[in-house]
């Protein structure tokens, strides 16, 4: 099998103008990895800097309220910036620095990975542009605000779907035209060789953490392991823990919408519905039409509307090696307000996705099992998502009168 | 080593009588396909010889704004892979000039790679241009392209390394589309001893002729071109003239572009 390539999926589809630039990415990658200096350095940074290593909390109320068994949190929502998503561009900030580059730019859907890379260039003092679809500029302002407020420039797409897939091939555009000092911090396990194995390289942090503590803690491996799939980089990376513990059921929890019989969701394995292809510079199984045309796609969590999925859970899958869910709209808000109700845990509404698909088959599972869920991150900062998808109506009363006192604000000074 | 093609033939014996020649760009079902009809109409009128026909894609990275909303816009008006297939097969027999077809890697994966080969090649289509698919991945397409008789166009481009244009002007059938600057198609390119100086390493990497495109948008770039390159590829600048003044318009502008 070549470089680059997981089974039949991955690869490097890329225009010929980018050539050079991935294959200086590939030789910084391969020799950062080579470097056990380097990985060091990084495992300290996160440490300092991102809160490492993130708890593996146990979920106390919501074991006792399913017998004997015993669920698991792993808490990215506890980094830096309140997701998983620092541990990947720490990693790449990191790999910028050594390749001598001075420019950021990345794509973001929910703002979780924009807030993560505006952060990252802050602190390592990189100049920072982040694209985003029009419409999840819309619905995620707050994250928009904190992008601007750490220093970067945050431009709404407007082509296509206004979504993430827009967003990503904007962001393309950029490079194209920048790549002599400027590097895309691309935000998940997909796109073209190096970045699948590179991010989940980064991201591999939470499975080897999460491996060491639930042996610390129940003297044993888990028996279930769930985390939610957008791209796929969070569960890339907690999975990569138990890869090779076959006796360790890994499960995939994709955005099921608003169900798997239309075209609103965003499930591209447990849907059965996608095909393989290749688009943004790479080949896995996409959410398309019969001419080859991506789909729109729906999830009440903005991450995790992606019309592609990480090349290495498409191999994973097809090796039977991870099973592949769907939560859809309705069960990802009940489980969110679950688990703030019963452990006193927001989480993001992307995370809310494992969280539904463990709530789901807990019942089923044998009467001692042990379950971690991957909290990929934290839901407080979605509050104006989340206040929505709840139809909070003291919530909406809030803002309406503050739209007011705005409103009249505005009146005065003209 | 590269065989002469066909279309390679045509474009020098063309050449007897021109200093260079120019190729213009559409997007298939922009804004559709009846448009499309009165712009390649005004387009051959105007002295263009060669065409290139864009099969929309709802991912095409390797395109500018312009393009890429004229992709979008077409696949919002409805286009599919099949009507423009039997639009080509229209225009092929309509226009006595060699057609090109511009598309994404995945049009062809969707639609079955050999039977998309097969279908265009036998439509009369002189050469495909395929920007995602770089040199490594395209041998088999690019051996049953040369078994039907059809070109497959590589791009070379300022970042490609020497070593690299060699291999890619090695493998080189009918011509190259040399990319003239970094950067997505659309934007101002500006012409000088940068673009001189890329055009002499195209030049020492391959025999075959060589197109330029990104940019080109005057009489002025077009005359520059001459003695450097083969062919000027125009293709945002005339979309958006199109979008301005439409298809009429058309025609004296690539008449203009000769100079």
């Amino acid at each position: 099998m070549s470089k680059g390539y997981f089974g039949a999926f991955g690869g490097a589809y890329i225009p010929e103008i980018l050539h050079e630039t991935f294959a200086q990415l590939t030789l910084a990658y391969e020799t950062a990895r080579a470097d056990e200096a380097f990985w060091r350095h990084y495992i300290e940074l996160m440490r300092n800097y991102s809160g490492r290593p993130t708890p593996l909390t146990f979920a106390e109320n919501l074991s006792l309220a399913h017998g004997k068994r015993r669920i698991y949190i792993k808490r990215e929502d506890l980094n830096q910036t309140g997701a998983h998503k620092a541990n990947n561009v720490m990693g790449q900030g990191l790999l910028v620095r050594r390749m001598g580059k001075t420019r950021v730019i990345a794509e973001t859907g929910a703002g979780q990975h924009g807030v993560a890379t505006a952060t990252m260039a802050a602190r390592l003092g990189l100049a920072c542009t982040i694209y985003m679809g029009a419409k999840d500029v819309a619905r995620q302002r707050p994250n928009v605000f904190w992008m601007e407020q750490l220093g970067a420039t945050v431009i709404p797409v407007t082509s296509g779907s206004q979504t993430l897939k827009d967003a990503v091939n904007e962001a393309m555009r950029d490079w194209v035209g920048s790549m002599d000092n400027t590097h895309y911090v691309l935000g998940t396990a997909c796109g073209a060789h190096p970045f699948p194995e590179m991010v989940s390289w980064f991201q591999s942090v939470i499975g080897q953490e999460a491996r060491v503590q639930i042996l610390e803690q129940e003297g044993r491996l888990p028996d279930h392991v769930y985390a939610c799939v957008g791209g796929g980089s969070n569960a890339m990376g907690i999975f990569q823990g138990f890869l090779e513990d076959p006796q360790v059921e890994l499960i995939g929890v994709e955005a099921g919408g608003l169900g798997l019989a239309g075209h609103n969701h965003a499930s591209r394995i447990a849907s059965g519905k996608s095909t393989v292809g290749i688009a943004q510079g790479y080949k896995t199984c996409f959410l398309q039409d019969e001419d080859g045309q991506m789909r729109d796609t729906h999830s009440v969590a903005a991450g995790l509307d992606y019309v592609g999925v990480s090349p290495i859970l498409a191999d994973l899958h097809q090796q039977g090696r991870v099973r592949f869910e769907a939560a859809t709209d309705v069960e990802v808000v009940e489980a969110l307000k679950r688990m703030v109700k019963s452990e006193g845990i927001i989480p993001a509404l992307e995370s809310s996705h494992a969280v539904a698909g463990a709530l789901r088959e807990l019942p089923q599972l044998k009467e001692d099992a042990v379950v971690i869920i991957n909290l990929s991150g934290r839901g407080d900062k979605d509050i104006f998502t989340i206040a929505e998808a709840l139809g909070d109506a003291k919530w909406k009363t809030y803002i309406q009168e503050r739209a007011a006192i705005y409103a009249a604000e505005q009146g005065e000074r003209s | 080593m590269s065989r002469k093609s066909a279309l390679e033939g045509h474009i020098k014996d063309k050449l007897q009588q021109q200093d260079i020649l120019l190729m213009s760009h559409i997007v298939l079902g922009y804004p559709s396909l009846q448009a499309n009809r009165e712009v390649i109409r005004a387009m051959v009128a105007g002295g263009v010889d060669l065409m290139e026909l864009q099969i929309p894609f709802s991912e095409p990275i390797a395109d500018g704004p312009t393009i890429a909303r004229a992709n979008q816009a077409a696949l919002d008006g409805g286009f599919k892979v099949r009507e423009g297939l039997a639009f080509i097969r229209e225009v092929v027999a309509a226009f006595n000039i060699p057609f090109l077809i511009m598309t994404y890697t995945n049009i062809l994966m969707a639609y079955g790679v050999e039977r998309f080969i097969d279908e265009v090649a036998d439509i009369g289509v002189k050469g495909l241009i395929i920007p995602d698919l770089p040199l490594e991945q395209a041998q088999a397409a690019i051996e049953q392209c040369r078994a039907k008789g059809m070109d497959w166009i590589g791009l070379m481009t300022p970042t490609s390394v020497d070593e690299r244009l060699g291999k890619i002007g090695a493998a080189a059938d009918g011509f190259v589309y040399c990319v003239a600057r970094r950067g997505v198609t659309g934007s101002k390119t500006s012409f000088d001893e940068h673009v001189g100086a890329f055009m002499h390493r195209c030049r020492q990497a391959t025999p075959v002729p060589l197109a330029v495109g990104f940019g080109v948008r005057s009489a002025e770039d077009v005359d520059y071109l001459k003695g450097k390159a083969e062919i000027a590829v125009v293709g945002s600048a005339a979309l958006d003239l199109f979008d301005q003044a439409g298809a009429a318009a058309l025609e004296p502008f690539f008449r203009g572009l000769r100079g």
